[in-house]
């Protein structure tokens, strides 16, 4: 019997798991997994949080819980605590009921119900993404019916910001068009715009009424503190314009097998939050029609009770502390050996990732001679690096800089 | 500064939602809302399955459990075991690799990335729905890229089946074209075809080269039997041809709000399985990378444990039984008064709903006059009904009915 689908091709394998893949079919006891966006402590193992243990035996121990369906939106408190978390407690923007907030699978899926959203309701359907970005954002905006654009972002040759490029590009799209920001700790740079840099790109996106889009996956991740990162989409929305907000609770609680994440769409009246709220509602009903309840319980469990909140603001500055550690033990151990070149980015860099400038040459020598792995594009997480293992990899680095062009 | 949504209409409140919001502000301590699709217990309540609480417990005890990403595809683990669920164990088509089963946000998820693969991958876009079926159907559908046309189904003078008039229009369903078909326990109407109207169905099916997408909400809620709720879908896989098949465990586990549901898709060969994978993957990504992990852990647990699959087989013969005494409380209830009218589509129909065969303006009196709700086209939660309510409902319809025409 033919199949109807016998033409489907094979799609091609997913670059960034495939590394994972390679790594997993590798014999040798000295292999090193840099490659996928997870932390792993300082044993090179995957961490869930002490008070996401405990916010979750508390729930599963309530038998007064029960498992209905959720709002469309989603939980309302984790939707509250969450807009109170990106935009401030204090945020004029909440206090005048100008946030919609939309509980959403995570980063991915509060990026994709929003640019569906916009697709069908905002003006413009081109966004501008920087260069270069994560690897699955070209094919959320496609598929939701956005044309992609690129702005110029990383500067090669100095492994920093490509400052002017970028406000070249943004001050060329077309008016009203959208504009992909990451929030902090951007991925898979590791190159984040200084706050004068930060305030100088707000003032051109609002001169040209541009759209901003908000990536916020790393809060509290990056710097260690909340607040901290948090800065740039709070600067944006105290001048008082409109924004939208992906953010995810992946990184900073360590829950990225629930899918917990928010869309946030800052407005400039509460009428219109109110009428972009049932419109967006809209667009999850036919997609899987409300959003999970474990991870946003677990979430809003933490966030409204003080003492979890503080444990919680105590690991995260703990897993952003042991990341800033090792990019200061990596840069020191390069330094040591004298391999040649300018490693400072190491340290200049911020977040979960360091795009070393390693050439896929180096990648794949890096890969073969010393079961290092990497996505080609030379970037590492910092996550899956120890103490233990800073010597391999400076090793592996020096002898790829030194003998591969 | 104009806000950039400031075009936008608030989006017309779903009918369901509408009633569901009369019922809540209903003062009344009599009242009873029939327009929820989840079950209710004889009390009147929300219900967590006694099993679904002991794997939670045991999930949240395990300190060697992590909280990773799950692949694209979920939970692997869940994946085979709801497909022997629902194709059974002794199944050739999955003992010849020819079933791709991938984890998705329950029914609904399910029903949305299989339409996605479908207008991206069949050659023809028409997808055939019952008239009437589930509300958020069409908009699934649509959103995907396919274009919806219904073919007959409920014949309003019998309460029944109009089996011709379903036949006549699956037969002049041009070749090719996407059919969704409801496994058992038909939503909303609660009508279901005989066995034997199955095999014609599928031969009519099968002769024209129409696909078959099954909806499969209800396995074992509806008779209480797991296997006899499978048959209509067994059959058709067994004569070796191609389906897609929506899977939910939102009510035969009670996990409405984990959001837990599978897309299995049967081909003809184990190579054109791995091919349509590889391309059920693409269409993940991009709309929220990966599922859920707990609801399908609880799920993955309770299936492989042989005494909890036992304890739930259990509980759902329990919930199922409940229902059916409700119907036949009814009923005999309504015969008792002498309600004018053949009632009997009560105790024919099946699963959580019944199309009663009142009409808006009955629904709209029994709503403002004995305070119980239930939707605008006449579907009752026979589910939502105890044996204390079932006398309110009967005193509702009989009135209803013999007040207005």
């Amino acid at each position: 019997m033919d199949s109807v689908f016998s033409n489907v091709d094979r799609a091609p394998e997913d670059p960034i798991l495939g590394v994972t893949v390679a790594y997993n079919n590798d014999p040798s006891p000295a292999k090193l997994n840099l490659g996928v966006g997870a932390y792993r402590t300082e044993e090179g193992k995957p961490l869930v949080l002490d008070v996401v243990r405990r916010a979750e035996q508390q729930l599963v121990n309530d038998p007064s819980r029960v498992k209905e369906y959720i709002p469309i939106a989603g939980l309302a408190d984790f939707n509250k605590l969450s807009a109170k978390l990106i935009l401030g407690a204090d945020s004029p923007a909440i206090q005048e009921s100008r946030v919609a907030t939309i509980q959403c699978l995570s980063g991915t899926g509060s990026l994709r119900v929003g640019a569906e959203f916009l697709k069908k309701h905002y003006h413009q359907s081109v966004i501008f993404i920087p260069k270069p970005t994560w690897g699955n954002h070209p094919k959320v905006f496609n598929l939701a019916g956005l044309s992609v654009e690129y702005y110029r972002y990383y500067d090669p040759a100095t492994r920093g910001l490509d400052f002017q490029g970028l406000l070249e590009d943004l001050g060329a799209a077309p008016s009203g068009a959208i504009v992909l920001l990451h929030a902090c700790a951007h991925n898979p740079t590791g190159v984040d715009p200084t706050p004068e840099e930060w305030e100088q790109i707000r003032q051109l996106i609002r001169s040209k009424s541009l759209l901003p889009f908000f990536d916020s996956a790393y809060q509290g991740f990056a710097s260690g503190s909340l607040d901290t990162d948090a800065h740039s989409v709070r600067t944006f929305v105290a001048d008082g314009g409109e924004c939208l907000i992906a953010q995810s609770y992946a990184k900073n609680m360590g829950l990225y097998g629930e899918r917990v994440g928010a869309l946030s769409i800052v407005c400039k009246s509460a009428d219109v939050a109110s009428k972009v709220e049932s419109q967006v509602k809209l667009v999850v009903r036919p997609m899987y029609s409300s959003p999970p309840i474990h991870g946003a319980s677990i979430v809003a469990t933490i966030l409204k009770n003080s003492d979890m909140y503080n444990d919680w603001t105590i690991e995260l500055k703990g897993m952003a502390d042991r990341i800033i550690s090792m990019r200061q033990q990596l840069f020191d151990a390069l330094k040591a050996k004298g391999t040649p070149g300018d490693w400072s980015h190491i340290i200049k860099q911020i977040g979960m990732f360091t795009f070393t400038g390693l050439n896929k040459e180096q990648v794949v020598f890096m890969t073969k001679e010393y079961h290092i792995y990497m996505t080609s594009d030379g970037r590492i997480s910092m996550a899956g690096l120890s103490t233990k293992t800073v010597p391999h990899l400076v090793e592996a680095i020096h002898a790829a800089v030194t003998r591969v062009d | 500064m104009d806000s950039s949504f400031s075009s936008i209409a608030p989006a017309p409140e779903d009918p369901i939602l509408t009633v569901y919001f009369a019922s809540r502000d209903d003062p009344s301590p009599v009242k009873l809302n029939l327009s929820g699709g989840s079950y209710r217990s004889e009390e009147g309540k929300p219900h967590v399955l006694q099993v679904v609480r002991r794997a939670e417990q045991h999930l949240a005890n395990d300190l060697s459990r992590d909280k990773e990403y799950l692949p694209l595809d979920g939970l692997s683990e869940f994946n085979k075991l709801s497909a022997k669920l629902i194709l059974g164990d002794d199944s050739r088509a999955v003992e010849e690799n020819r079933v791709v089963t991938i984890q998705c946000l329950s029914g609904t998820g399910s029903l949305r990335v299989g339409a996605e693969f479908l207008a991206k991958h069949n050659h023809e876009r028409a997808i055939f729905v019952s008239n009437p079926t589930w509300g958020n159907h069409p908009n699934i559908f649509s959103l995907a890229g396919l274009s919806v046309e219904y073919f007959r189904y409920y014949d309003p003078r019998t309460r029944g089946l109009d089996f011709k008039g379903m036949l006549e229009d699956l037969g002049a369903a041009p070749s090719g074209a996407i059919v969704v078909l409801q496994a058992c326990a038909h939503n909303p109407t609660g009508v279901d075809p005989t066995l034997e109207q199955w095999e014609q169905i599928r031969q009519v099916v099968r002769s024209k080269s129409l696909l078959p997408f099954f909806d499969n909400a209800y396995q074992g809620f509806a008779s209480g039997n797991l296997e006899s709720d499978a048959q209509a879908i067994r059959m058709f896989v067994a004569d070796g041809g191609e389906c897609l098949i929506a899977q939910s465990f939102a009510k035969n586990m009670g996990l409405y709000g984990e959001r837990i549901g599978a897309l299995t898709i049967v081909c003809t060969s184990e190579d054109v399985a791995m091919k349509v994978k590889s391309q059920l993957l693409l269409v993940v990504r991009p709309m929220y990378l990966s599922p859920p992990i707990h609801g399908a852990s609880i799920v993955t647990t309770i299936l492989k444990n042989s005494d909890m699959y036992n304890d739930w087989t259990v509980e759902l013969k329990r919930m199922a039984n409940r229902i059916l005494s409700m119907r036949k409380q009814l009923y005999e209830a309504l015969q008792a008064r002498g309600t004018p009218g053949d009632w009997s589509h009560i105790i024919r129909q099946i699963g959580m709903f019944s199309f009663t065969g009142l009409n808006e303006k009955h629904v709209r009196f029994i709503a403002k006059d004995y305070h119980i709700y239930m939707n605008y086209d006449g579907r009752v939660s026979i589910a939502g009904l105890s044996s204390k309510t079932v006398s309110q409902l009967a005193d509702a319809i009989h009135a209803a009915v013999t007040r207005m025409a």
